[in-house]
């Protein structure tokens, strides 16, 4: 079974399926085909490239958060692997 | 697509799209007089709150404010204002009166108690209710129509199906001359740049970036991360991860045309056009102040089920989730889930607007139908 996957825009990083992947299974995205090298959830995300530990994770064109790890092309990506850099009162303030 | 609906007229050139006569609790300690007179009074809409009682400042402002906004919607034919004493029942019936909206009031206090103020208040209700079935509603143009918009229970199926849907209906709302409400501050937050660029001008475009920083000041305060408080365990269940990508997704079911300004909870808009409301995002606050607002419908999208629904205000269900269309089946209005199977935006929408033009000619959406409705006025600062 090929899965797919809805890229949002073109300067996204991850893409959103839209069945339940399983690992190595085929997932088909407008930015061409990739492999889920781990289960990723119906409506969950998968990377389309690697991003770097530190790198902006990019859905709708625009930062969902950084990369808390390095994360290869087919990840699963979600909050194990992504920091939210916004009303994050855990955090010390930004000098901005 | 059908560009008038049926409305029944208020004396202030409102129209509502229902005819409801309101039994409006000013505080919680008359709940029960309330719901005692919606259940004996045929054609009546018992509204309890919660609070209402010891509140001053600020938080007291917002409080009645909303109090007068709920009880002057346009989907409201006349309101009989309920409290303990006469103060606040009379200062929340005069500000509905300034609607011209027919209003009563009845304080518990006063009559000589429940027994006392359920007898006066059917005596109350029973020609109100004649009056507001008298009348019939007309054809009105879709400029007179002020449509809120609102989502929970998010899942990624939403920013990808049902906002899309919802945007684009919005877009056409706005063509014709009507307005829409965009609420839930916080899902602003990792968005408000794309907001502001849409702003009509800095004045719009700082007021957008001052709410969000309120929220996150908030959270720093705190001293907390808001994850869990939003996104809520089933957007992440649903495969949201953070805000920025909840937010992102969120602004989409407001379409996309100019931001005319930035309305302070349970308040009108002055013009036409597309406004931001500062509201909390859980769905029973968050609809309960585009209500008071004088929103005479509510689309409300959802990916993994939000049930909430106002009472005043019919809130449409629509979901771009095709698992929750089956498995929640009785709670969805409108399912635009065919998007993830590459419908065009424009068909999802056409099918939408058509859904919900059908529910301003009358038909009840499923949370209209099934009692799945609450208000909640929000609190800002605690009781004394």
């Amino acid at each position: 079974m090929i899965g797919k996957a809805i890229v949002l825009h073109d300067a996204d990083n991850v893409a959103t399926v839209v069945n339940d992947v399983e690992a190595g299974e085929t997932v088909d995205t407008s930015k061409g085909r990739l492999e889920a090298t781990e289960t990723v959830p119906f409506g969950h995300k998968v990377a389309l490239v690697p991003i770097a530990r530190g790198a902006t994770v990019m859905k709708y064109g625009e930062s969902i958060g950084l990369a808390r790890q390095d994360i290869s092309a087919g990840e699963w990506v979600h909050i194990h692997n992504v920091e939210s850099q916004r009303g994050r009162g855990d955090l010390p303030e930004k000098r901005s | 697509m059908e560009k008038e609906f049926w409305g029944y007229r208020r004396v202030d050139g409102s129209f509502g799209i229902r005819n409801h006569v309101a039994i409006l609790a000013v505080m919680d300690n008359v709940n029960g007089v309330v719901r005692h007179l919606g259940e004996l009074v045929r054609g009546t809409l018992a509204i309890p709150v919660w609070y209402g009682r010891g509140q001053f400042g600020e938080d007291d402002t917002l409080f009645r404010r909303a109090q007068i906004g709920l009880g002057s919607n346009p989907n409201i034919a006349a309101t009989l204002v309920v409290s303990l004493e006469s103060v606040s029942a009379k200062l929340v019936a005069d500000g509905v009166a300034k609607t011209g909206k027919p209003v009563k009031w009845m304080a518990v206090q006063d009559v000589g108690g429940t027994v006392a103020a359920i007898a006066e208040g059917v005596r109350l209700l029973v020609p109100m209710v004649q009056e507001a079935t008298r009348q019939r509603p007309e054809r009105v143009p879709l400029s007179e129509l002020t449509l809120g918009v609102e989502c929970g229970g998010t899942d990624t199926t939403s920013g990808i199906a049902a906002n899309p849907a919802l945007g684009w209906v919005a877009d056409r709302v706005i063509d014709a001359g009507g307005v829409v409400y965009l609420s839930e501050t916080s899902e602003w937050m990792g968005a408000e740049q794309v907001l502001a660029r849409r702003a009509r001008n800095k004045k719009v475009a700082d007021e957008i970036y001052a709410a969000v920083k309120r929220i996150e000041d908030e959270a720093r305060s705190r001293g907390v991360d808001i994850r869990g408080a939003n996104p809520v365990p089933d957007n992440i269940r649903g495969g949201i991860t953070t805000i920025e990508e909840k937010s992102l997704g969120a602004i989409i079911k407001g379409g996309t045309r100019m931001i005319e300004g930035v309305l302070p909870y349970a308040t009108k808009a002055s013009g036409k056009g597309l406004y931001l409301m500062d509201t909390a995002a859980p769905a029973a606050e968050s609809i309960t102040g585009l209500a008071a607002g004088g929103a005479q419908i509510i689309a409300f999208t959802t990916g993994q089920m939000n049930i909430m629904g106002c009472p005043l205000v019919p809130t449409l269900k629509i979901t771009g989730n095709p698992r929750t269309a089956k498995r929640l089946a009785d709670n969805v209005d409108v399912d635009v889930s065919a998007i993830l199977d590459g419908e065009t935006l424009e068909a999802s929408g056409r099918f939408l607007y058509a859904e919900m033009m059908q529910t301003a000619n009358g038909r009840f959406t499923r949370s209209e139908t099934l009692g799945d409705e609450e208000v909640v006025i929000s609190r800002i600062q605690p009781t004394v």
